[in-house]
């Protein structure tokens, strides 16, 4: 058995207190170690998505875009590394050391993940996020490998697949 | 372990800032004065260590950090002997750029026996200031750049609070993001300032002023206005407005910028606005702070382009009044990556 095999779980927002309700769920399920890929286009909602997650987490303050500091650090129930990738090039993202953050204490969040896909560690869950409109969003959660896969089955069983 | 002798000494300070994406050392004589000025990305020798910025990674300021800091002792003519302190940018930041300052400030410090000045990176924006003018207080900073957009209050030198701040995205990166909407490549702020002001109409867009009374920003829901407009052009065909859209979301933030600056000064009674951070040189928002504050009888400071960006000789102007007042930081500091300004200012530990 492949052990990156992928598991899919697709979303349909209509709101932000939709994608709220998805946020909630994954940051109850997250644990020391899990490493969150985000991507979408411009104004999707990432850092709206991370906020949320962030406050679900137990965040205190004002969570705001990393996209200038690349990597902001937050405490709650466990360390978030809030990571945006956006500015810069993958070479330069491999010389920051981001497995120390990805195998650390905390749970890792990337903005524009897909910039930096070879520097993702195998095991990873992914989150795509595309616009149908000003509210309207297909969210796309792919586990790779476990216990990712267990997290995208949990949240299917919730939530249905495409609901 | 202040100098005492019967005449008075300038205190020179070494200043060291590698927070983000420049390596930069100063030399600062009495908190006001730049002897020098070294930012890596300006220097032709740079180009010889294959440097590129952003020089986001610890090893490329390690690179090139020996280097600024002889150029910056040499440009002012000033001994290691000579020095009063050296001061470095603690936080907050990007934690493996931090280091490379921190722990070259440390070595320095140890090995010249100088005591060392842990410094507040925005403080450094706001003191950036001081490189201009003398301050009086109560006064007001508005600090915009790429990764920053906040209200400072100060109420007397060295005492800080937060008033106001971005909940999302920093102005600086609003007007990047804008940009790339509008096709231009990352950053492109600089060139929405320039369409905008081009522009002969703006594209109606709306402003965010969250709840009466609060400080506080947001520019996300203005990016996602833009890329609406942006996308409801070309669902119909039509070429956008790149220029209307351009001036109307230059109208937006710097409305929205200049009324609560305004606001928080009246408020707090302050003696004067200071501008600061790289979103300073932004046409747009000086002409109307300036405008602004001189039909309110407001004194506004803004610095030159060189001390509104990320430099050394800023960090070197507040570290004075943090060593004038609380003396020096302790060897076992650490690089803080989410350090609080309020908790810096004097006499707060």
């Amino acid at each position: 058995m492949n052990n990156n095999a992928e598991t899919v779980f697709t979303y349909r927002s209509y709101s932000l207190a939709d994608t709220d309700l998805l946020a909630a769920d994954l940051a109850a399920l997250v644990t020391a170690g899990t490493v969150i890929g985000l991507d979408g286009d411009l104004g999707a909602g990432k850092t709206a998505f991370s906020q949320s997650f962030a406050r679900h987490l137990g965040v205190e303050g004002i969570v705001s875009s990393p996209t200038f500091t690349i990597i902001k650090e937050y405490q709650g129930r466990l360390p978030l590394y809030h990571m945006d990738v956006y500015r810069i090039s993958l070479q330069e993202a491999d010389e920051l050391g981001l497995d120390e953050y990805f195998y650390g204490q905390g749970v890792s969040l990337v903005e524009w993940s897909s910039i930096i896909s070879d520097l993702m560690p195998l095991q990873h869950l992914h989150i795509a996020m595309e616009t149908y409109g000003p509210e309207e969003r297909l969210i796309t959660v792919t586990g790779s490998g476990e216990p990712y896969g267990e997290l995208c089955r949990a949240m299917i069983q919730k939530w249905g697949n495409e609901r | 372990m202040k100098i005492q002798t019967g005449e008075v000494q300038p205190v020179l300070i070494l200043a060291i800032e590698t927070s983000c994406d420049e390596t930069s050392v100063a030399v600062v004589k009495d908190g006001s004065e730049v002897l020098s000025n070294i930012i890596s990305s300006q220097i032709e020798t740079h180009r010889a260590f294959g440097g590129v910025v952003p020089e986001v990674a610890s090893r490329k300021h390690v690179e090139v950090i020996t280097l600024v800091i002889e150029e910056a002792l040499a440009v002012a003519g000033v001994q290691p002997e000579q020095l009063t302190a050296v001061a470095v940018t603690q936080g907050p930041g990007l934690v493996g750029a931090l280091l490379v300052g921190v722990v070259a400030a440390k070595s320095l410090a140890l090995a010249w026996g100088k005591p060392l000045i842990g410094t507040h990176h925005i403080a450094g924006h706001i003191y950036a200031n001081r490189l201009v003018k003398e301050l009086r207080y109560p006064n007001m900073t508005l600090v915009v750049s790429g990764g920053h957009t906040e209200l400072v209050s100060m109420q007397r030198e060295g005492e800080f609070r937060i008033i106001g701040r971005t909940r999302d995205d920093a102005v600086g990166e609003a007007y990047d993001k804008v940009a790339r909407a509008l096709g231009f490549p990352y950053p492109g702020g600089p060139h929405v300032d320039r369409l905008a002001r081009e522009a002969t109409e703006a594209v109606p867009l709306p402003r965010v002023w969250l709840e009466p009374g609060s400080y506080d920003f947001s520019f996300s829901g203005l990016k996602s206005a833009v890329l609406n407009v942006v996308n409801q052009s070309k669902m119909k065909g039509l070429t956008p407005d790149v220029a209307g859209i351009a001036r109307g979301f230059q109208e937006s933030v710097v409305e929205v910028l200049v009324e609560k600056a305004i606001r928080a000064v009246k408020a707090n009674q302050a003696q004067q606005l200071l501008l600061s951070g790289g979103v300073a040189a932004n046409k747009g928002l000086r002409e109307a702070l300036t405008a602004r504050c001189g039909a309110e009888g407001i004194e506004l400071i803004i610095p030159p382009p060189v001390y509104c960006t990320d430099n050394a000789a800023m960090i070197g102007a507040a570290a004075y009044g943090k060593w004038r007042h609380d003396g020096s930081t302790p060897l076992d500091m650490v690089a803080d990556p989410g350090f609080s300004l309020e908790k810096w200012s004097v006499g707060a530990y």
